[in-house]
């Protein structure tokens, strides 16, 4: 894990032009690339022989949905001849369509079929892009920081149609998210008066 | 006179025996041979990263008791060490002794399971009830030290949550002492056994490339020949101070992958022995008040104390603004958490990088070829638990 300096070096000057910017923090590196260098720079750092990143650990996103390039895309790949880690990543906007690496990595299919079922992204040249996780039918993208927590739907048993339907979620009380940030200081309009009072003086 | 064929879709599961857990496989099958799998899963899915992201970090803990249930602590410890590299807080010494005897009891635990089911599944019942005896012994460690035979919320960020109670360790000893005599029996009863190895041998097997390109890992890839184990190539917590052994099987086929995870039992009873032989007497948690919550007689005597306890347990701490993937070596197989924190006390993103669930993406690939009574076998030893496939 000690050698993280060369790699950024040899990732830096193998691929100049792609790369955005580099950082080595916990003994891993993270990369930000563009989305449309993406499969140059796996195929590149899978195949050199001085990195041999030969595993594609996960696929996730991020959601921001403040900004406008709202998902931020992470790639963890690890490579066991030299025991390190890379943690790639690129933003993309909501609708943005982006390369899949099923051809580079057969392991990424079901980690894109994921991030599909979960934040709703597409890719493009996936063999077979449908919904993993959640039910057949389901309707929308869960791990979204604007989708519910409480969800939309609801299944129960109807013993009139003697089948299992789907609801509206109907609760008998709303999930309730205290807010407990430092209470000490007050609530927040309070804090905002003394914030000013402080600055008037 | 001519014969239409066709192919026969067979629907195995989501209620199975065999298929350890909610698993739905949709197999096409032409006579008896698999021509296509493909898995269904989900059934089982919670929304465990959505709960984890509307939790404080404390909270979070007992969800990841819940992925992978037949080792939770195992899991636990990822996401402990998580936050613990964010928020660079050191580990008293007994509190990763306590952490890794347990993550190995995890190992045991989860490793009986699946040697004696893969056994049941193949037609071998007695051995699943020989295991169970000793997971039964070592839930019981469990309940003594956390409360619960299973969910075990034990692990805290910065150490565990309660020391261990009296006479524990010398109880842990003695199953040390007596469970290598299970293990051979197990052996005695699956090693040789003709039927077994009929079942197993040359059944499912994974080359080193492949078991690269899937992402495979724990016993997965030591079974095909890549001597890859967490534990020794980026130790955490004390590994780098126990010495182990990491068996690696030759063929990559069922067999061998069973062959590692009993070499492995072994091993584990050696690190739980050598951890008891240098565990000393000290603190089981992090000295940082801002982090680990005041002993219960503190409460009722310091003023301090009592809102230390009162701002953990509503608002719980806060954790800086980072990124970061750590992972084990769970016994399935490299477990991970890739979490990102906001600077609140709540995680912006946690996102578990189960083992299963690569290992079950490449059923389609392991089976094909592969008669019907095969996926069984195939199944087992993969060692798919459900919990962890579709958190």
């Amino acid at each position: 894990m000690n050698n993280l300096i060369d790699l950024e070096k040899k990732v830096n000057s193998g691929l100049t032009t792609k790369i955005n910017k580099t950082e080595i923090k916990h003994d891993q590196l993270y990369i930000e690339i563009d989305k449309d260098d993406l499969i140059d720079v796996t195929l590149s750092i899978k195949t050199n022989q001085d990195t041999k990143f030969r595993q594609l650990i996960d696929i996730t996103v991020v959601d921001y949905p403040e900004n406008t390039q709202r998902f931020k895309m992470v790639y963890l790949f690890l490579s066991h001849e030299f025991n390190q880690r890379i943690i790639l990543s690129y933003t993309i906007a909501e609708n943005e369509v982006i390369p899949s690496l099923t051809t580079i990595f057969p392991a990424a299919n079901w980690m894109e079929r994921e991030v599909f079922d979960m934040y709703g992204v597409s890719f493009k040249d996936h063999p077979d892009l449908r919904r993993i996780l959640t039910d057949y039918g389901f309707e929308g993208h869960p791990l979204r920081k604007d989708f519910p927590l409480t969800g939309n739907t609801e299944v129960r048993y109807s013993e009139d149609q003697k089948k299992v339907i789907s609801e509206p979620v109907k609760l008998e009380q709303n999930y309730r998210n205290f807010d407990y940030e430092s209470p000490w200081e007050g609530t927040k309009y309070i804090k905002e008066e003394i914030d000013n009072n402080d600055k008037k003086n | 006179m001519t014969k239409k064929i066709k192919n026969l879709n067979l629907n195995f599961g989501p209620q199975h025996p065999a298929a350890h857990g909610v698993l739905r496989l949709i197999l096409e099958l032409d006579g008896e041979v698999v021509e296509k799998a493909d898995p269904h899963i989900g059934l089982l899915h919670r929304g465990t990263e959505k709960l984890i992201e509307n939790k404080t970090y404390m909270q979070a803990i007992p969800y990841f008791d819940r992925l992978d249930y037949v080792a939770p602590m195992n899991q636990e410890h990822a996401f402990a060490l998580a936050i613990e590299k964010i928020l660079n807080i050191d580990v008293p010494i007994r509190a990763q002794y306590i952490r890794v005897i347990f993550c190995e009891i995890g190992r045991i635990l989860s490793h009986i399971l699946n040697v004696t089911t893969q056994a049941l599944d193949v037609g071998a019942l007695t051995p699943s009830l020989w295991g169970f005896e000793e997971r039964e012994t070592l839930m019981t460690f469990y309940e003594r030290a956390s409360g619960s035979r299973l969910h075990a919320n034990y692990f805290r960020a910065g150490g565990v949550h309660q020391d261990l109670p009296n006479g524990l360790e010398e109880d842990i000893a003695k199953f040390c002492k007596t469970f290598p005599k299970i293990i051979n029996d197990l052996e005695s009863l699956l090693t040789d056994n003709r039927i077994f190895k009929q079942r197993n041998v040359d059944i499912g097997i994974v080359t080193k490339e492949d078991a690269l390109d899937y992402s495979f890992s724990g016993v997965m890839i030591r079974g095909s020949g890549v001597p890859w184990d967490l534990r020794k190539s980026q130790p955490y917590d004390c590994y780098n101070q126990l010495e182990f052994k990491i068996p690696v099987g030759k063929n990559g086929d069922c067999y061998d992958r069973y062959l590692c995870r009993i070499e492995e039992m072994k091993e584990s009873v050696s690190i739980i022995n050598q951890c008891l032989a240098k565990i000393e007497k000290g603190p089981i948690k992090t000295s940082n008040g801002k982090i680990s919550p005041p002993p219960k007689k503190d409460i009722k005597q310091s003023m301090e104390a009592l809102i230390h306890h009162f701002k953990l347990f509503t608002e719980g701490y806060r954790v800086p603004n980072d990124e970061i993937y750590t992972a084990v070596e769970a016994p399935k197989g490299e477990f991970g958490v890739y979490l990102i924190s906001d600077g609140s006390s709540k995680p912006y993103k946690c996102k578990i990088r189960a083992p299963g669930f690569s290992h079950l993406q490449s059923m389609d690939y392991l089976i094909k070829g592969h008669m019907l009574a095969d996926v069984p076998a195939v199944l087992g030893s993969l060692d798919i638990v459900f919990g962890e496939v579709d958190r």
